[in-house]
């Protein structure tokens, strides 16, 4: 590796737990100096490797700069003594000795720790994506904000008022017990859903910052799976919708970034190797009687790995929706539910059907019925085209919505 | 918004005939029938099916067997949907699969205490 990629790859994978690390051994009220620590660290890589050559160890290097700052830092800072040093007494148990741990074991145990500690209901789940960005991802402010469509302003203010909240509500940086991690683990998992999808659906230009999203919330999903007591069936479930949905990834974006949509893809272009990840975790998976609605995600998108049109394979979608729409309503699974209908009972039936949803105002609602009026009605087919593209918002789905209007307008002069 | 259970009613006694496949066949009608009132997000609690077996305490204490009226009339499940108006309601009750069954689905709006 060149020595420019070296230090903003060493970034990707070392700030972060760095900071978990020293998030942990300071508490949670001093997130702003575990992550000044790292990045003065890799500030000093940054400054010294070019003059003085790359270490031989480059990450043990980091360890030992960050070690020592946060010793340097302990040791001099007056808070230190009023605020942070009965903290770290407390967490080592009453040895007067400040050990900073850079062990693989304890860099884990921080990083599940921190996921945790941010993953908080007392804050919103945007705050906890960005939190978790910011310090289990190791994500720049620039990045957070361009992920979220908005600026970094935005971003820091929000990065702040979550610290602010996680401070005054003591959170601490542990394992939940076993009494409470059931609980405790649904707020993460939907969390990383919710930074799953926001790279898979975002509505983002720039397609690595995407995939970047996805492979951490998938990271950080695996790192659950790791640990014994957080191997649950619907983390293995979560694990296994991620694998099969990111599978399509080199095949649903065109060289244009302009988005492919499933029946159009090549599906050569589908990731073999994550869809069979995606079969492991999902027969991991398939242990206990609680099923939720990420088993039920999880097997609908299993099914999509089969490109061929059968009615097996609809008629299971379809009861999959079904079951889904039980466990939680949303209208986007009622427009799929429908969709999946029209593949299993015929267009008829679903036509029937979505015009009870009452999802009027909505784009997807008028793509859909577009979609199950083609051929059976093409001028009705145009006219709810037409209105779903005045829905639409983003750039990507006002040219897909184009593109099947011109398609049904030659379609009707053939 | 308020709350509306159907009684389902039929011939429960006598046992479902048919093949595996025409079984599943069935559950696949409740389940699209039930889908689709969630899918219009009508749906309070699926509820669940009761068992045909069953027995009735009567004022002086005497316990009879079931069946506990015109055996036409057994009450096979229930199920809890949300409406504005009992006639709304009563819409989403259309399409129930026991009705092809020769069953019916009563409605009634629930008063809550």
């Amino acid at each position: 590796m060149e020595q420019e990629d070296l230090i903003p790859h060493l970034f990707r994978t070392e700030y972060r737990k760095i900071t978990a690390v020293l998030c942990k051994l300071f508490g949670i009220s001093h997130i702003e100096i575990a992550e000044d620590i790292a990045s003065d660290t890799f500030l000093l890589a940054s400054e010294t490797w070019p003059f003085k050559g790359i270490p031989e160890n480059p990450a043990a290097w980091l360890y030992t700069v960050a070690k020592n700052k946060a010793k340097d830092y302990l040791k001099r800072d007056s808070l230190f003594e009023q605020k942070i040093a009965p903290q770290i007494t407390y967490n080592t148990s009453g040895t007067q000795e400040i050990e900073i741990d850079l062990s693989e074991q304890n860099i884990v145990d921080a990083q599940l720790q921190m996921l945790f500690a941010v993953c908080n209901p007392t804050i919103p789940a945007e705050a906890q994506i960005g939190l978790a960005l910011r310090i289990l991802c190791g994500f720049g402010i620039d990045e957070i904000a361009d992920a979220f469509l908005t600026n970094k302003e935005v971003i820091n203010k929000r990065l702040f008022r979550a610290k602010e909240k996680l401070r005054i509500e003591k959170v601490k940086i542990e394992f939940p017990n076993d009494s409470e991690i059931n609980s405790r683990l649904e707020t993460v998992l939907t969390t990383l859903y919710l930074l799953f999808n926001e790279g898979y659906y975002s509505s983002n230009q720039n397609v690595t910052l995407r995939k970047d999203l996805c492979l951490e919330a998938m990271r950080l999903t695996h790192l659950l799976i790791g640990n014994r007591a957080t191997d649950k069936p619907a983390v293995n479930a979560l694990l296994s919708l991620m694998c099969f949905h990111s599978s399509r990834f080199e095949a649903r974006v065109n060289k244009n970034g302009e988005t492919i949509l499933y029946q159009d893809q090549d599906k050569n272009l589908w990731n073999k190797e994550l869809i069979m990840k995606g079969e492991y975790f999902l027969n991991r998976a398939a242990h206990g009687k609680q099923i939720s609605k990420y088993h039920l995600e999880a097997g609908i998108a299993y099914w999509h790995t089969i490109k061929t049109d059968t009615k097996e394979k609809w008629e299971n979608i379809l009861q999959f929706y079904n079951q889904l729409l039980q466990i939680e309503y949303s209208p986007i699974a009622a427009l799929n539910r429908t969709y999946a209908l029209s593949k299993a009972n015929g267009k008829t039936a679903a036509i029937i059907e979505a015009e009870k949803l009452n999802l009027n105002n909505s784009h997807l609602f008028h793509s859909l019925m577009g979609e199950l009026y083609t051929e059976i009605d093409n001028s009705k087919s145009i006219d709810h085209y037409k209105t779903a593209l005045k829905f639409a918002k983003s750039a990507a789905d006002k040219s897909v919505i184009s593109e099947k209007i011109l398609a049904l307008g030659s379609f009707k002069i053939n | 918004m308020k709350d509306y259970l159907f009684v389902f009613r039929n011939d429960f006694t006598s046992a479902p005939s048919g093949s595996p496949e025409e079984m599943q066949a069935m559950t696949q009608k409740w389940m699209d029938w039930i889908g689709s009132i969630a899918a219009k997000n009508k749906l309070t609690d699926r509820g669940n099916a009761l068992s045909s077996v069953g027995k009735v305490l009567r004022p002086d204490n005497t316990i009879t067997n079931g069946p506990y009226t015109e055996i036409k009339e057994l009450i096979g499940g229930y199920t809890l949907v949300n409406a504005e108006s009992i006639d709304e309601a009563t819409e989403l009750a259309k399409g129930c699969p026991i009705l092809s069954l020769g069953g019916n689905v009563e409605v009634r709006e629930i008063r809550v205490m």
